[in-house]
């Protein structure tokens, strides 16, 4: 009956967030592929022209460049491994009946909220400082020489601090899924004599694993492109020991003014994140049907 | 028996959840304590008790203008979310009322723009603003971070919006209401509190964006997240600042995600988990 006239409407109420999005996506993209094939440095425009792909080539062959990738990888699957495994843990833990749950629950949820530099410099400066921080206070009260963390764990602090920040989500996030199972099924599961591993095992993994699923999909979107915390902290230092993609594409387009190298980087990250993406829709799609 | 054991497990899991619920927070409590310190107190070693100076505060205002910052914070992420939302909500709506074969792939598409990394489009996007003039001005970050976020706020709008039942509108109809009637006082009621719970969660995500909000600004612009990257080379004792302005940035957030958790869990999974 009015079916002509409200998909017409439809469709002129979706048009805006369409045209936004796709002009969103595809005009920055286009200029970065344009870039990454050319010869194009704003402080020094004399030999500037297309390069084909040397761009590619020089930044594939500086060493940097395989270190942050690799450094991409280890921060990502770092951080999912704790997150993952410390949010059941602690979403097992929160489920049980306690006083004051809720208090707990907004502890647990709050380094969540936390801005990413705010996270990073509190890290840094009160808690990893080797001179003025708490971990160094702890070390003397020890007798022990407290530890330069950014200076020769650079990675390793990076990922306490982004896992700290991570953390809360998927505990939320598996939380939420903990308490939506069907008390009936535990208890009759208590009942037929499963133990609390068996139990764990067969009734409340498989009930998780949505969640652990999704958990580990829009962290990893967030994760590959870590970037505030390494600014504020190590500045990718020393030499390239704490860079990842992302803010090897930034020292090179805004510090080095080498915007092809820097584009040819940008599309790798792209490329990158698509292998990634390519997962991570399909399992959300699926949970689309459900 | 059986009492006495629930009793002692309860004893047991309150205890463990809030040592660790304590370690989890606390960077977060130590990083306010050391805000009511002062500079000397701040260095002297482990102290959870501060003497209650109100300096750093007031230091962290006259020297660096915090206010400045924090009114930028809250006009961005409010300003960004409020566009947003002007944007998706017909979006949305219409596809949660009258989808069509290709609402699923649009939707999927949509999301597919959140996964860009956005160092790939860093430079491209440095020169359209500064080329326009909008390098550091607010409408530009507005318009970005509303760009940012705008396929969650689709997505998370539509969750809600589908969960309207279909019959209440039919139900309307039969009573002869009109399309705007419709829209006004039957759906707009009961789509409030999915507006409200996306509006929350988004000032959130924007309140604490630190790419692009560190980037594209210097001065004028610059919110929250450019005041406390600008900390990151210390110059003397600024330990108590730090905290102070650490402090200052993340609490209208902190209290605000607090009341959100729901929500949260809600928009960030695009309501797989609920």
């Amino acid at each position: 009956m009015a079916t002509q006239q409200t998909r017409s409407l439809a469709r002129f109420m979706m048009a805006p967030s369409v045209v936004l999005l796709f002009v969103w996506m595809i005009v920055p993209l286009v200029i970065t592929l344009w870039f990454s094939f050319q010869q194009y440095n704003p402080l020094n425009p004399i030999r500037d022209g297309f390069v084909g792909f040397s761009n590619y080539a020089l930044f594939y062959s500086n060493p940097a460049f395989l270190q942050s990738i690799l450094n991409t990888l280890v921060l990502v699957g770092s951080v999912l491994l704790i997150t993952v495994i410390g949010g059941i843990l602690l979403a097992l833990l929160i489920d049980q009946p306690m006083w004051g749950q809720g208090i707990v629950r907004i502890l647990v949820i709050s380094p969540f909220f936390v801005m990413p530099p705010v996270a990073a410099l509190v890290w840094k400066n009160m808690i990893m400082h080797p001179q003025y921080g708490v971990f160094a206070d702890i070390a003397r009260f020890f007798g022990a020489q407290p530890i330069d963390w950014f200076g020769q764990h650079p990675m390793m602090a990076i990922i306490i601090i982004v896992a700290w920040q991570w953390l809360p989500f998927a505990t939320l996030i598996l939380l939420t899924a903990l308490q939506s199972l069907d008390g009936e099924q535990k208890e009759a599961a208590e009942m037929d004599g499963a133990g609390f591993v068996s139990r764990f095992i067969y009734l409340t993994l498989p009930h998780m694993s949505r969640a652990i699923t999704v958990v580990i999909l829009i962290q990893t979107i967030f994760l590959l492109s870590v970037y505030a915390e390494i600014l504020v902290t190590t500045n990718g230092g020393p030499g390239y020991a704490s860079t990842n993609l992302p803010f090897l594409v930034y020292q090179k387009a805004l510090l080095e003014f080498k915007i092809g190298q820097a584009s040819a980087g940008g599309v790798i990250a792209v490329i990158l994140a698509n292998i990634v993406a390519f997962f991570a829709m399909r399992a959300v799609g699926k949970n689309l049907d459900k | 028996m059986a009492r006495a054991v629930t009793t002692q497990h309860k004893v047991i899991a309150t205890g463990a959840a809030w040592i660790v619920a304590l370690l989890i927070f606390f960077p977060i409590l130590y990083t306010i304590i050391t805000s009511f310190k002062s500079e000397q107190e701040a260095i002297q070693g482990f102290a959870l008790i501060p003497s209650g100076t109100f300096e750093s505060y007031t230091e962290v205002q006259a020297q660096s203008g915090y206010f400045k910052f924090f009114f930028n914070s809250v006009l961005l992420s409010v300003g960004s979310t409020i566009l947003a939302l002007i944007v998706a909500v017909p979006a949305a709506w219409s596809m949660a009322f009258s989808p069509g074969k290709r609402t699923k792939d649009i939707l999927m598409w949509m999301l597919s723009t959140k996964m860009m990394p956005a160092v790939a489009v860093l430079f491209p996007i440095y020169l359209i603003f500064r080329d326009t003039g909008l390098l550091d001005s607010r409408i530009g970050l507005m318009v970005m971070l509303m760009l940012i976020n705008l396929p969650i706020v689709i997505w998370m709008l539509y969750t809600y919006f589908r969960e309207i039942p279909g019959e209440i509108l039919e139900a309307a109809r039969m009573d002869g209401a009109t399309l705007w009637g419709e829209i006004a006082y039957v759906l707009t009621p009961m789509a409030v509190p999915g507006i409200a719970s996306t509006m929350l969660l988004n000032i959130i995500l924007a309140w604490n964006e630190a790419f692009w909000t560190i980037r594209l600004t210097t001065t004028e612009a610059a919110p929250l997240t450019a005041f406390i990257s600008s900390f990151s080379s210390p110059q003397g004792l600024f330990w108590a600042k730090l905290s102070a302005a650490s402090t200052l940035a993340i609490a209208p957030i902190l209290i605000m995600g607090w009341f959100s958790q729901k929500q949260l869990v809600r928009g960030l999974t695009f309501g797989a988990v609920k």
